[in-house]
């Protein structure tokens, strides 16, 4: 009786999505367990910032002090750009992106799961995280949200060999599918057509479209090209920006622009894969 | 059964609910014992009139929501496990040490081959027999544990 109950519940859980809101309900219950276990990192975390000694603390402080400085100077220049892009996406009567809002999160776990990259963070419902929700760290995309609890989320990173997302190369917009290997170092690009203009070295971004990710975050950078005649797709394999199992602070893409594929874009449509992206 | 006393079998289910979340290193995931179906083994086994399938079925479904897996799936597996426990709990107490682990061994593998198989419902491929892993953890850790889980039981005078 059980057993078929069991079944039933798993054939429920993998092929409707009935059971999703009442899981939502309940991960609240798993957050304490992960936040248990997290505790000796934190208390590593904390001995580590108590225990410095003042040379290193001031030493530290010049090198932020140098980097907030260069960066501020970056801000200045990005205004500009920001305010001429702005112009010139008003003379293409484009639609208005507007500033994402985001929110500093933390990794709390990481899924018990060797076959999946999922990893937990100690934002959810109550402070406006959503499914769906990107997640990236300082240097790149991690992933989105398939799980909001009230205090807790759980994130698909994007090397889960069941995610894909659509990017594009920054050198020409050439369009494509990241997909993930399950490999935490590599993604894969899909049916990307041996003519197209891909190299070692280029720079993938989120393309934006299929409405899940933000557009123009960057995803990886490629760094392998194998052409083979006899087959009709290149073989591509991307390294991700972002630092999958390295990351402890994340941010979190809690309000989007908008979820409709944006027609924004006034790339030219060289894209050889004629491809449906999807998340 | 002490009523006052059950607290210790939530307490040794708590603990291997935080064991089974506890992060490792990446290569080390995929020999983590499973720890609640070494639980569910030795509770069954050591008071089978009052433990049966359904609270092997509640453990499972709190491991599910915890281990954030397919619903039903630990539920399932150790409702499964529990089931042959059972059925076997006097032969598994007069075994020796040895035959013991090994027939731990089996059961552990049960419960790790309905695992992968509700995996591979979800699309996700396993490669070769690397699920049996935890089932050869679990095994060795079987000595270890037991004695003392043995010890504390007697001296709460669960029974």
């Amino acid at each position: 009786m059980l057993g078929l109950a069991a079944t039933a519940l798993i054939l429920i859980n993998l092929y409707t999505d009935w059971l999703d809101p009442v899981r939502e309900r309940l991960s609240s219950l798993a957050a304490p367990f992960y936040w248990l276990t997290d505790t000796p990192s934190r208390v590593g975390d904390w001995a580590g910032e108590q225990l410095r000694t003042r040379e290193e603390l001031l030493e530290e402080n010049s090198r932020l002090q140098h980097q907030v400085m260069l960066l501020e100077q970056q801000t200045q220049l990005l205004a500009a750009v920001r305010a001429e892009n702005t112009q010139l996406k008003e003379l293409m009567n484009s639609a208005e992106s507007v500033d994402q809002r985001v929110l500093v999160a933390q990794v709390i776990g990481v899924s018990p799961d060797p076959l999946e990259h999922v990893v937990i963070i100690d934002k959810g419902r109550s402070d406006g995280v959503r499914q769906g929700a990107a997640i990236m760290d300082a240097s790149g995309l991690l992933g989105q949200v398939i799980e909001a609890g009230d205090i807790s989320s759980r994130v698909l990173l994007i090397t889960d060999a069941n995610h894909a997302l659509p990017v594009q190369v920054l050198r020409n917009s050439v369009r494509a599918v990241a997909e993930g290997t399950g490999d935490l170092y590599r993604l894969k690009l899909r049916h990307l057509a041996n003519t197209s203009d891909i190299r070692e070295g280029d720079l993938l971004l989120s393309s934006g479209l299929g409405g899940r990710f933000p557009a123009g975050y960057p995803v990886g950078e490629v760094i392998s090209v194998k052409r083979d005649p006899g087959h009709a797709f290149a073989d591509v394999d991307v390294q991700p920006r972002g630092r999958m199992n390295r990351s402890r602070f994340v941010i979190a893409v809690i309000e989007q622009p908008s979820t409709e594929l944006p027609a924004e874009s006034g790339f030219e449509p060289e894209s050889d894969s004629g491809l449906e992206p999807r998340d | 059964m002490e009523a006052h006393n059950r607290w210790f079998i939530l307490l040794t289910i708590f603990f291997a609910l935080l064991l089974s979340v506890m992060p490792l290193p990446t290569n080390w995931l995929w020999f983590r014992p499973a720890f609640c179906a070494l639980l569910v083994i030795f509770w069954t086994t050591r008071m089978p009139q009052e433990l049966g399938v359904g609270f092997a079925w509640m453990v499972g479904l709190v491991e599910d929501l915890v281990t954030g897996s397919t619903l039903g799936a630990h539920a399932l597996a150790l409702a499964v496990l529990a089931y042959f426990s059972l059925l076997t709990y006097r032969r598994t107490r007069a075994f020796n040490p040895g035959q013991q682990l090994m027939w731990i061994f089996v059961l552990v593998g049960i419960h790790q081959l309905l695992g992968n198989w509700v995996h591979s419902l979800a699309g996700r491929a396993v490669p070769g027999l690397t699920f049996l892993w935890p089932a050869l953890t679990t095994a060795l850790l079987w000595p270890l544990v037991t004695p003392w889980l043995h010890g504390m039981a007697s001296r709460l005078q669960i029974r």
